[in-house]
């Protein structure tokens, strides 16, 4: 088909403009994105941030892609300011009627090289352009490296599973919630799918598939009266001597072994001990790591509670009784090859209420997408020293 | 393009600064209200309330909260949180005529998100300088748009100050006051108030606060005689207070207060939910305030007081609505209610509005000698959330919906 000349022509200027255009704001786009990944604690870098949000949310569609790339590597602040950027380029393109890349979210969405949340997005953005194909897409990300897709899809099958507990369809709600299992790997969604399964006469080891840690050597009790041992260096601080006696609260105390034996995988301080008010004690267990590797501790606990990997300390909090979950706390954590050291301080408080007896923690060790870690050899007591 | 928006910048900063606080006096532009007393005086709302026609309209939103909406102009903002452990923060904004979504934006959490089931991540209502709107989150995500949806700034507070989270949930509202953003981010082991600049996000002042939970919301109050503001911060410890701009203390309140329901201001007093509740009359800079009355009658259960004319009006935990003389304290009526409730009331004229814990809309006539409960109308959904009161609307919402209740 031959055009008009004159139409030809203006569709050579206008492609022209266009591809000019493209090329002028994929050149800022790069400075913009810079400027926002550099934003820094405080507010810093958050004027010039900014202005190169507007740039940045002003640009065309197809710079989308490149958007999302820069979501790899960027700190949590500047994640949030490149996710509003990209809905609002998306919408605005959409309301005028104008298309998405797709293919290439498609591409970014399948590279599990990508940031999670960035592929999340990515997922999102497809979805409204067709969400069937968004719907499409789950299954294939039900084993996925990134927490953000995998949860997910492992919800669409726990769906499926629940929507058939009751009634005829048992069988196959056993069989959906099984699956569900072998993919999840968050903490709530395991244990939605163990209270499913158990419901139905299917009983899981919670502790096992969660790997909760369970053996540990305790010592206490140390004095908290008032709140002052959350703060106060009580030996096992200064040095984890599993032999050694040292003074406790009421007289001399010692390490002795505590093995939990609770489906969550507790470390209750009250079995090992009494139940005690206004008092701190300490577990303390080794990890071995097969191999060098980045990892999460993720602790559960409604006490006062300080962590210390290799002697090194995490991170503490004093607050009791405001409630507990699995994996409540995640924190970062290098695992060296082989020999680990994690140490637990937990104190309890005043309070008299029958919902502030806990004096108790779980804790687990996973890698930063929550697959779990074990330890590759047994922590008894002869491998803690 | 590029040197078209950086030489516009200035220009856009100048307008920007001189329109900047230009709050028209029909807005509601925080929790309970532009001036903190939860009324508006000159309003005309239905009091005989139909769900057929006294919904303007009602708007489906995409995930929970029990956040307070403000409106500013004809548009209505509403936060929420949604998805994987209420992970994902929305800022949407409505328009007031027809309730039609206008734009959303959306945020990763970067702080916790673990809370009570019964509150949400979106618990804190967002304010409102007549220009940009400040929403922040019990997660400690503090983000900054323009009326349009432009992002400003953001600021997460968790990874700023990584122990500032309680693990019931924060829902502690925002205020703005003389262009500073002040958040109360208060908990047992790392508690902070901290004063934002509205325009920048970067940090004009850190208060240490006491140490102990404490969902309150600050509240701004104008001195009637000198049009000054301060910025008054509850805790268990009573109401601190401070210089907008500095966080300089002012006036220190210290006989402690409720750390749930917040302080009410109207005509140059507040009305702290301290020992029930003691009326304070705070004076020149560094004397401690006057009190003028206590009314341990008076003790709000979860719900704020609320300030009216010459009356107080606060709802106890059994769900009886007070009615106490500004001038004494003294109870004037009391009317059981049916609760229980969650959202504190709020005044239209001389009409209170209450929705309970149920969904349960009710209006209490406060001009009767009594009190008298002259409607209700059942909305079908929980409502933890404080409404918001125009001229002529209540806008409310639940973890659903928003509604518009209006008379025309």
């Amino acid at each position: 088909m031959r055009y008009p000349v004159p139409f030809s022509r203006w569709s050579v200027l206008f492609g022209a403009v266009a591809w000019s255009a493209t090329r002028l704001w994929a050149a800022d786009m790069g400075e913009a994105l810079t400027t926002i990944r550099a934003v820094g604690p405080e507010g810093q870098g958050n004027a010039a941030a900014a202005q190169a949000w507007a740039q940045v949310a002003g640009a065309p569609a197809d710079q989308l892609p490149k958007l999302l790339d820069a979501m790899n590597g960027a700190n949590e602040r500047a994640r949030n300011y490149l996710v509003a950027a990209a809905a609002t380029m998306a919408d605005r393109q959409l309301k005028s009627g104008g298309v998405l890349p797709v293919a290439e979210l498609g591409d970014f969405l399948l590279n599990p090289a990508h940031q999670g949340a960035a592929r999340r997005l990515a997922l999102e953005l497809i979805a409204k352009v067709d969400i069937s194909a968004a719907e499409d897409l789950m299954p294939g990300l039900l084993d996925d490296p990134a927490p953000e897709l995998r949860r997910e899809a492992v919800k669409r099958i726990l769906d499926a599973a629940t929507a058939r507990a009751t009634g005829e369809s048992k069988g196959v709600a056993i069989a959906l919630y099984q699956q569900a299992l072998g993919f999840a790997r968050d903490g709530d969604q395991v244990e939605a799918i163990t209270q499913g399964l158990k419901d139905l006469g299917r009983n899981v080891d919670l502790v096992q598939r969660l790997g909760f840690v369970t053996r540990w050597q305790v010592i206490g009790p140390f004095d908290n009266t008032g709140g002052v041992g959350f703060d106060k260096v009580y030996p096992p601080e200064v040095a984890v001597q599993l032999d050694a006696e040292v003074e406790g609260r009421e007289g001399k105390v010692r390490w002795k072994e505590f093995v939990s034996q609770h489906e969550f995988g507790m470390v209750d301080l009250n079995k090992a001990y009494a139940p005690l008010k206004e008092v701190a004690g300490y577990a303390y267990t080794v990890f071995h790591s097969e191999v060098a590797q980045r990892a999460e501790i993720r602790l559960g606990c409604k006490n006062g509670w300080k962590l210390w990997a290799n002697g090194q300390f995490l991170f503490g909090r004093d607050e009791y009784h405001r409630g507990a979950e699995i994996d409540q706390y995640r924190l970062p954590v290098d695992l060296k090859a082989g020999r680990n050291t994690i140490l637990v301080k937990v104190t309890q408080n005043e309070q008299k209420e029958e919902w502030t007896v806990e004096w108790e923690f779980q804790l687990r060790v996973t890698d930063p997408s929550g697959r779990v870690l074990r330890s590759a050899a047994p922590a008894d007591k002869m491998a803690l020293r | 393009m590029k040197h078209i928006v950086s030489r516009s910048l200035p220009l856009l900063a100048a307008w920007w600064s001189l329109s900047a606080g230009s709050v028209a006096l029909a807005d509601w532009t925080q929790f309970r209200g532009r001036d903190g007393s939860g009324a508006v005086a000159e309003a005309s709302l239905p009091t005989a309330l139909d769900p057929q026609k006294s919904v303007r309209w009602h708007a489906d939103l995409p995930g929970r909260g029990l956040s307070s909406p403000i409106v500013v102009g004809d548009r209505v903002f509403v936060t929420c949180s949604s998805g994987a452990r209420q992970s994902r923060l929305h800022v949407i904004c409505f328009n007031a005529a027809d309730g039609a979504m206008l734009w959303e934006r959306q945020f990763f959490a970067t702080g916790r998100t673990m809370c009570h089931e019964k509150t949400s991540v979106a618990a804190n209502s967002p304010a409102s300088d007549g220009q940009r709107v400040f929403a922040l989150f019990s997660c400690n995500d503090l983000v900054a748009l323009d009326l349009e949806g432009n992002l400003l700034w953001v600021r997460a507070l968790s990874l700023d100050y990584p122990n500032v989270s309680n693990s019931l949930g924060m829902s502690s509202s925002v205020v703005v006051s003389e262009g500073t953003v002040v958040a109360q981010v208060e908990n047992d082991t790392q508690p902070l108030a901290l004063g934002i600049d509205a325009a920048t996000g970067l940090n004009r002042w850190k208060l240490d606060r006491p140490k102990m939970a404490n969902w309150t919301s600050p509240i701004v109050f104008r001195d009637p005689a000198t049009g000054r503001e301060t910025v008054c911060l509850q805790s268990g410890k009573g109401l601190l207070g401070v210089e907008p701009a500095t966080g300089k203390e002012l006036w220190n309140y210290t006989e402690g207060a409720s750390t749930v329901p917040s302080t009410a201001a109207a005509a140059g007093v507040l009305y702290v939910p301290s020992q029930g509740i003691t009326a304070i009359k705070p004076g020149a800079a560094g004397q401690a305030p006057t009190q003028l009355w206590r009314a341990n009658t008076l003790r709000p259960g979860t719900s704020s007081p609320v300030v009216s004319g010459d009356r107080v009006y606060t709802i106890n935990g059994a769900g009886v609505l007070s009615c106490g003389n500004v001038q004494n304290g003294d109870r004037v009526w009391q009317l059981r209610m049916k609760g229980p409730f969650s959202a504190s009331p709020v005044m239209a004229g001389r009409f209170l509005y209450a929705p309970n814990e149920t969904g349960l809309l009710q209006v209490v006539d406060t001009s009767k000698p009594e009190g008298e409960l002259v409607s209700e109308m059942e909305l079908g959904e929980t409502i933890l959330s404080t409404p918001a009161v125009t001229t002529d609307s209540l806008y409310l919402r639940s973890d659903g919906k928003l509604w518009r209740i209006s008379g025309g």
